[in-house]
């Protein structure tokens, strides 16, 4: 039993260290061997390796002082032998390119700085244009967050051996297009960075809009969002939209555990328990817009957006909500490229700062348009405003309205609730 | 690496014969400043889908059909045959081609084994 003990002790440190190591360094330990081999699928078998191999070590050795460099040296290592392996059977081409590794920062050295570089160059790479929107969303999964392919598949509720087909065409993609593994130069940089915040937003909302399915693992999402757009803004420091995306992010995310109650069900910004949102991330995130405001040119979509979701989540109550200057930013937003989406939050915002009847008036003029016929928070939007006015018939129909183009059963549990109060009433 | 260019016209797209023109002449300095920076290596402006013929060999059957083989309202109107490091820099290439503003032009990479 007494020699046991301790043995047991040190598997359970080793199984701690390595999940730790998985979170912080898969994506370190991938990105540095793509950048090595240029094989993305023997970058990936390696880093599997290293990461097997470190649960034996660790266990009987310990952990090492610095348990990155310790997996990239290692994964590394066993890419060098599988390579010189395969050189043998006669690609010695390959072979040639790592003994000898191009110059410059893309070279296989695992040096802090190289590594930072290394991510980056691998989130930009997964991330290309030339991807379809939900490669690059797989793929940054995958490889820079470690998520395995049957955890993607259940999150974007595919079959599993959809999603695998999905990670081997893009990265066939990536090898046979020639689709670069670097970071784009300056004049591609605007355009390329805001389509890796792109797919880090869509990454967060695929975890923050779900309320069924497979909820731990789309829970998850959001946090793999964040970490990685933690990243990038360490990454790039002097982008202010990166900074503004994570802000945005934490705001949203400080509200994770009020949004529903125990059974399940949605509970609005104006009901939620404000003590209960996280106020650190709250503060994290008015410092990074405090930072991104103070940056040269006009602000950018996402510092627009975080500074609304600020307003919401830096009001002491929901009656002190200022729902003027939130209107003033969805005004801003709008000038920045239109969308339907920001028109119908903009009248509910006008709605709340200027009356009920203001926002109805927008809302008409929307509705006529037919550009969100089919989405539930038009009519949602709608009842939720005739509520405020007492006009309770007109808001039960747009409460059915909403119903039934509800989309999961959380919303439609609220919906069906708010349906019957207003028939009550009425 | 090397890539073929189709440059695609889009049939709904109404070009007058001044813009025609415009765009001949465009075409012609992007396939001299390509061809003398060594990226473009061939090319060729096509005649009209119209003129096409498409040929099957079924159950050893020769089929014979006029017109191109999938009919879209985009067509086939050009090729260029480029050499490029890698698809950024061919993505650039094609987007200075001025189909690129009219109809489309696709990019496909030679195979390799």
């Amino acid at each position: 039993m007494t020699g046991a003990a301790p043995a047991a002790g040190a598997a359970q440190a080793a199984r701690q260290a390595v999940s730790d190591a998985f979170r912080a360094e898969w994506g370190k330990v991938v990105a540095a061997l793509i950048g090595m081999t240029g094989d993305w699928d023997l970058a990936e078998e390696c880093a599997q390796d290293a990461f097997a191999r470190a649960l034996r070590s660790w266990t009987d050795d310990g952990v090492p002082r610095r348990p990155g460099a310790w997996l990239t040296t290692v994964a590394r290592n066993r890419a060098l032998d599988l390579l010189r392996r395969r050189a043998v059977e006669a690609v010695r081409l390959r072979e040639a390119a790592i003994l000898s590794p191009p110059a410059g920062p893309a070279g296989g050295d695992t040096s802090a700085g190289d590594i930072r570089d290394d991510r980056l160059r691998l989130l930009f790479t997964c991330c290309h244009p030339a991807l379809s929107l939900e490669a690059r969303v797989a793929l940054t999964l995958r490889t820079l967050a470690g998520l395995t392919t049957a955890e993607i598949a259940r999150a974007f509720l595919v079959p599993e051996a959809t999603m695998a087909k999905r990670l081997v065409r893009a990265k066939h993609k990536i090898r046979h297009a020639g689709i670069p593994y670097r970071v784009p130069p300056a004049h591609l940089l605007p355009e390329r960075t805001s389509g890796v915040l792109a797919v880090l937003y869509l990454l967060f909302n695929e975890g923050y809009a779900a309320t069924a399915g497979a909820e731990m693992i789309r829970a998850s999402l959001c946090a793999e969002a964040i970490r990685l757009a933690r990243a990038l803004t360490r990454l790039l420091p002097a982008e202010p939209e990166a900074a503004a995306l994570l802000a945005l992010m934490l705001f949203h995310h400080s509200r994770r555990d009020t949004r529903t109650d125990d059974h399940g069900d949605l509970i609005t910004l104006e009901d939620q328990d404000r003590s209960a949102w996280d106020h650190d991330e709250i503060s994290e995130a008015a410092a990074l817009i405090t930072a991104a405001s103070g940056a040269a040119g006009a602000a950018g979509p996402y510092l627009l957006q975080a500074q609304i979701a600020g307003c919401h989540a830096t009001a002491p109550a929901a009656a002190a909500t200022d729902w003027a200057r939130i209107a003033g930013l969805y005004d801003q937003l709008r000038q920045l490229g239109r969308s339907p989406v920001i028109e119908l939050n903009r009248a509910v915002a006008a709605g709340m700062a200027d009356g009920p009847e203001a926002g109805l008036r927008l809302l008409a003029g929307l509705t006529a348009s037919g550009q969100l016929s089919g989405y539930h928070l038009l009519p949602a939007a709608r009842a939720d405003l005739l509520r405020r006015l007492g006009r309770h018939r007109e808001a039960a129909v747009s409460y059915s309205e909403a119903l039934a183009l509800a989309r999961n059963d959380a919303e439609r549990r609220f919906l069906a609730r708010r349906l019957a109060e207003a028939e009550a009433a009425s | 690496m090397r890539y073929l260019l189709f440059i695609c016209g889009d049939k709904a797209t109404d070009i007058s014969p001044a813009e025609g023109h415009q765009i001949d002449s465009a075409a012609e300095s992007w396939a001299d400043s390509t061809t003398s920076r060594g990226i473009r290596l061939q090319g060729q402006r096509l005649a009209d889908p119209g003129d096409a013929t498409t040929v099957r060999v079924r159950d050893s059957e020769l089929l014979v059909a006029d017109g191109p083989f999938a009919e879209t309202k985009e067509f086939i109107a050009g090729f260029d045959i480029i050499e490029c490091g890698d698809l950024d820099e061919a993505i650039e290439v094609a987007a200075a081609h001025p189909m690129a503003r009219y109809g489309a032009v696709e990019i496909r990479p030679f195979w390799q084994p």
